[in-house]
């Protein structure tokens, strides 16, 4: 049976990393990923986790040790937050296009300058086009489970894929709460051992992320499309056997009284749960209010975004980043452009908000929410609403 | 007493960099949800300092997850850890009308009624002198949350001995001793 204990978030994502066996651990610690490493330097050390711990001196050697490890085919772990997760950005596309399943836990953090450890989603966005497999958490649980799920998934021979597990930064990364720390038996249940079908190995030499001239380069690239497209269907069926063995349940796109809702809200990670709230406060009030929550970043979820929002009026986006001189936030450019063909399709009105840590309250989405209403009847001459902003 | 039974309390710690409220919050929390409780400790980040003015929070539901994920600004409960504070930071912001401010001072319960002139129920203890004498150190934290139950009720007192086992190890005993003594010696004034 699992135990339900209290315990930092950051602490109970190293003891997840444990209870998978990971046999490489190779980070540079920043904030506010800290706790995470250190705990897993700590397990490594006092004998707790077999694993090779390789200390480096940046994150951007940090990824490419975990590439080595990976193609050797040991389980391979990182984790890291803002400006690491950039300096590691070049050896990101490696992983993916050589198919390496390394899978890392992103503490999501603002991007300086100015210098901010606070959290929001800058980082998450710069890394979109890298090619992996994205998954956004809202609370420790969910770190948890979505990080033994990345494990399975990425490794799925179906797959071979990394994996990052977005986890906002402060707002869940130092929280105690309660989580359910499932057995090591229901694990090795769940997650079957990494078996990489064409390892690095001296007795028996292949070649990995080759020279591609004109003539190789697109196919390859549309190979790893294809794939990535494809690893949609390996992580329905991860999430649903995860859901029949734990009774937690995932999809690509989560809903909160959205069914007969005229207008939606759309958030991503930890500020989903305040924005329930508001939601609660709104429907008591009489109001015909729904949360849709993206937890599948990429592969992007067409169908269940579209499926989601096809019977609503309005349908608000909030993002936690920016793109400065484009058409307001990254999630909501992408799903205007998934909901542009659809004869029947919402208004949709993009907030940007909480950017570098700044709260939103539940009286705050209620106010996004209520401003998102009216520029939906009255239009705007603006691309997108920053929330809260002080001019 | 606050009525902890049917909904969500949200305490708010104020300390200085290094005084430990943030492992307060975590140990208070960790005692709830031993319990059977829901519970969220978190602290107020910002560049820390040794002595600068810190912030940290525990919510606390007997029923319900907590899906709130902000700050708390308007606390059921105010814990000062440091009595300098008084002095530089509006403890009492946003403190509810039937909230509770519990001070570790050593001035008197009229002296310190007569200069803060608030409505709320208000508790004093002298948690620096006990810690001083049982833990050998002026570090107030885990015997300021003897003074939270006793005059809250949120968790009960030997919840506390576990997480200070798990925290502490072999210096547990002083500190639950420490929690104890002001557990018992906490002024309230109703």
């Amino acid at each position: 049976m699992a135990k339900r204990v209290g315990t930092e978030v950051s602490l109970a994502v190293a003891d997840t990393v444990k209870l998978v066996n990971a046999d490489v651990i190779s980070a540079y610690p920043i904030t506010p990923q800290t706790h995470i490493v250190e705990h897993l330097a700590e397990l490594v050390a006092n004998g707790e986790l077999d694993a090779n711990f390789i200390p480096v001196e940046s994150e951007h050697s940090a990824m490419s040790a975990c590439l080595g490890s990976s193609a050797v085919g040991a389980r391979t772990f990182t984790a890291t937050a803002g400006q690491g997760l950039e300096l590691m950005h070049e050896v990101l596309y490696v992983a993916s296009s050589m198919r390496l399943p390394i899978i890392m836990t992103v503490a999501n953090r603002a991007l300086s300058a100015p210098l901010s450890v606070w959290g929001d989603h800058s980082d998450v966005m710069a890394v979109r086009d890298t090619g992996w497999i994205q998954i956004f958490v809202e609370n420790g649980q969910e770190a948890v489970d979505n990080l033994l799920c990345a494990f399975r998934i990425g490794e799925d021979p179906r797959v071979l894929l990394p994996v990052m597990v977005h986890l906002d930064g402060f707002y869940l990364t130092h929280v105690i709460e309660p989580i359910f720390m499932p057995e090591q038996s229901e694990v090795e249940n769940f997650v079957p051992p990494n078996q990489y079908p064409l390892p690095l190995d001296p007795n028996n030499p292949v070649s990995m992320g080759c020279f591609a001239p004109p003539v190789i380069y697109a196919e390859t690239k549309w190979a790893q499309e294809v794939n990535l497209r494809a690893s949609k269907d390996v992580i329905l069926e991860c999430w649903n056997e995860f859901g029949d063995q734990f009774q937690r349940h995932y999809s690509p796109v989560e809903s909160y009284h959205s069914e007969d809702a005229r207008v939606l809200l759309l958030t991503m990670g930890s500020f989903s749960e305040t924005a329930s709230l508001a939601i609660d406060n709104m429907r008591n009030a009489g109001k015909n209010v729904g949360l849709l929550k993206l937890r599948l970043w990429r592969p992007f979820p067409f169908d269940e975004i579209r499926q989601a929002a096809r019977n609503a009026d309005v349908l608000i986006v909030l993002d936690r980043a920016m793109s400065p001189g484009g058409p307001g936030g990254p999630v909501c450019s992408e799903i205007k452009a998934a909901l542009y063909q659809e004869e029947k399709r919402p208004k949709v009105v993009s907030f940007i908000g909480g950017l570098g840590g700044r709260d939103i309250t539940i009286e705050g989405f209620e106010e996004i929410i209520n401003k998102g209403i009216e520029i939906s009847e009255k239009g705007s001459n603006q691309e997108y609403e920053i929330f809260g902003v002080r001019e | 007493m606050i009525d902890i039974k049917n909904r969500l309390i949200e305490i708010r710690w104020h300390g200085r960099g290094g005084q430990g409220a943030v492992t307060s919050t975590e140990l208070v929390a960790q005692a709830a949800i031993n319990e059977g409780k829901f519970a969220q400790a978190f602290p107020a980040f910002g560049p820390e300092r040794r002595g600068a003015p810190v912030l940290a929070f525990i919510r606390v539901d007997n029923e319900k997850p907590i899906r709130i994920r902000a700050e708390i600004t308007k606390p059921d409960i105010v814990v000062v850890l440091d009595p300098t504070l008084l002095r530089i930071v509006n403890v009492t912001s946003g403190l509810s009308e039937n909230g509770i401010l519990i001070i570790n001072t050593k001035r008197s319960l009229q002296d310190i009624e007569s200069s803060l002139k608030i409505k709320q129920q208000l508790a004093i203890i002298d948690a620096t002198k006990i810690a001083q004498e049982l833990l050998g150190v002026p570090i107030a934290n885990t015997t300021m949350i003897g003074a939270l139950i006793k005059t809250t009720g949120v968790v009960k007192l030997e919840s506390l001995f576990e997480p200070l086992k798990q925290r502490f190890g072999r210096l547990a005993d002083r500190n639950i001793n420490a929690m104890e003594k002001a557990y018992e010696e906490t002024l309230i004034r109703e």
